[in-house]
């Protein structure tokens, strides 16, 4: 194992490194070895034995924006707590009331959302 | 200066020893799994399986394997020619990455070289798991994007609102671990697990408890006992983030014929399916070595390298089976089901846990301070769980419209 920090993060390089290319080497192989028939039928898009209809980048109601902002908050507040969970013991009480209004408020603007009805999928 | 070229020679092939060993076995035990959860399935079902491919039909998912290979891969005329091509390989890379982290034993001593059972343990490994997590994301909303298909992009769009929203609850279920591990390297995790509970005196007081709790001293110290309110969420979440049973939506054959990787044949489905795979795998690893003391677990001195790893995959398999048995028993849910079972159950139950956790466990804060803190939590509990149930609340709605219609 290379040692320290940096050989760790070395040791995840190389097996990035060697995974994208056993990966990229399979599918090349696959290339050689397989047979390629081209008809027109097979390249249309799958629509259920249908000619389809339209095109795929169809528009569509789309009921997720919503999530993803919420997942941008959510998701920072996870990372504020785990640099405070891991030395919260060192930290004393102030650090503790201070998180636990933290997550209250993150908690309340949660609350807030599900009573606008913004969570609800049947608006 | 030849010292030093030794020294990152010798580093640089134990890495790649390391990897290769760990690609075979990821691999080899990919294949193992789907035949286990087809034989498994197929015995719930009373079935026979897979039987003719190698004793027991080990064989079939190399077998199965092989036809993929040889398969005719084309990329529909409409796709998009790059996105398609690097989908496969943006779902299944972020797969095992994750798997890096994992502490799978101990370590062994060659030479005067101490060389660890696991190919990288960084301090921050529990966040480099979440990330190699969300990572994976990018394969299946770029599958569903480049198919220029009208099922694969609902698919999609479908699976990153499903993975971000149960990601939260995945994150915030190992906030908890944090705080009583006090690291986020899962080898640190794993060694704070180490050994039997110890002396047991919860019963005290209680009058036939009180003489037989010596025998609970030998269970070991693992972080199900006390954060197995974690474990329950860290588990569904993490059965949402590999779109399994019972949250498959994303490839619901019934509505969305196979969701994002509709358009995909050959060797790149068999990539997509592989990713899944490992997924789990890496799901069950990780619900080991953070809730069920990873590799640890008792050893003779024969082979004493090789207990652990056994230990790690026997207890591993297990989850590989709950994975299984919960695919052959749950329904698929819907989807607003899903979202409310994410955002309005989970997330909220995380949050609590997290302050929970943190109100018993502070030693610094005065016992009036960690009382109130408690006593508030109880009661946005007790509202919390009071409210009505979902499926009822629907029926009320349903009814109002139907009135109103009439």
């Amino acid at each position: 194992m290379p040692e320290g920090y940096f050989g760790q993060y070395a040791t995840i390089g190389i097996f990035a490194l060697a995974g994208m290319t056993l990966v990229g080497a399979t599918l090349q192989l696959a290339k050689l070895v397989r047979p390629n028939v081209p008809t027109v039928q097979k390249y249309t898009t799958y629509e259920s034995g249908i000619d389809p209809i339209g095109r795929g980048w169809a528009q569509s109601n789309v009921r997720y924006y919503i999530f993803a902002l919420l997942f941008v908050i959510f998701d920072v507040e996870a990372v504020f707590l785990f640099p405070w969970a891991i030395i919260f013991e060192s930290l004393g009480t102030q650090a503790f009331i201070e998180m636990i209004i933290f997550i209250g408020i993150l908690a309340l603007a949660l609350l807030y959302a599900i009573k606008k009805g913004v969570l609800e999928w049947l608006s | 200066m030849s010292g030093l070229i030794d020294f990152i020679g010798a580093v640089v092939i134990i890495a790649v020893v390391k990897t290769i060993i760990v690609f075979g076995a990821l691999l080899l035990l990919t294949l193992l799994v789907i035949w286990f959860e087809r034989k498994v399935i197929a015995d719930m079902q009373s079935r026979v399986g897979p039987n003719r491919w190698g004793p027991f039909g080990l064989l079939q998912a190399l077998a199965d394997g092989m036809k993929l290979f040889f398969k005719e891969d084309f990329r529909p005329a409409n796709a998009d020619r790059w996105g398609f091509a690097v989908a496969p390989v943006a779902a299944v890379v972020p797969a095992f990455l994750a798997i890096a982290v994992v502490p799978v034993g101990d370590h062994i001593t060659i030479g005067d070289r101490r060389v660890d059972f696991i190919l990288s343990d960084i301090n921050v490994g529990v966040l480099y798991f979440l990330a190699m997590g969300s990572l994976g994301v990018y394969g299946v909303i770029l599958a569903g994007w480049a198919s220029g298909s009208k099922y694969p992009l609902l698919g999609a769009v479908r699976s990153t609102a499903q993975v971000i929203s149960y990601e939260i609850a995945l994150g915030l279920s190992l906030v908890p671990i944090a705080l009583v591990a006090g690291s986020l390297s899962l080898g640190d995790i794993v060694a704070t697990q180490g050994g039997n509970v110890g002396e047991v005196t919860f019963f005290d007081g209680i009058p036939l408890l009180e003489q037989v709790q010596g025998i609970f001293s030998f269970v070991p110290n693992w972080y199900i006992w006390s954060q197995w309110p974690a474990f329950v969420i860290f588990f569904i979440a993490g059965i949402a983030e590999t779109n399994r049973a019972p949250f498959d939506l994303p490839e619901a054959e019934t509505e969305l014929i196979a969701g994002y990787h509709t358009e995909y044949s050959g060797i790149r489905f068999a990539m997509f399916f592989l990713g899944e795979y490992i997924h789990v795998m890496v799901i069950s690893a990780m619900a080991v070595t953070l809730f069920f003391g990873g590799w640890q677990g008792p050893a003779p001195d024969f082979l004493a390298w090789l207990w652990p790893l056994l230990w790690f995959l026997a207890k591993s398999t297990v989850f590989v089976y709950l994975f299984v048995w919960l695919r052959a028993t749950l329904p698929r849910l819907r989807y607003d089901r899903l979202m409310w079972l994410g955002w309005k159950r989970l997330i909220p139950a995380a949050l609590l846990w997290i302050m929970i956790t943190a109100t018993v466990n502070t030693e610094g804060v005065s016992r009036p301070v960690r009382l109130a803190v408690f006593g508030v939590l109880i009661v946005v509990i007790l509202l919390w769980v009071g409210r009505g149930d979902p499926r009822l609340t629907d029926l009320v709605a349903r009814e109002r419209t139907s009135h109103g219609s009439a």
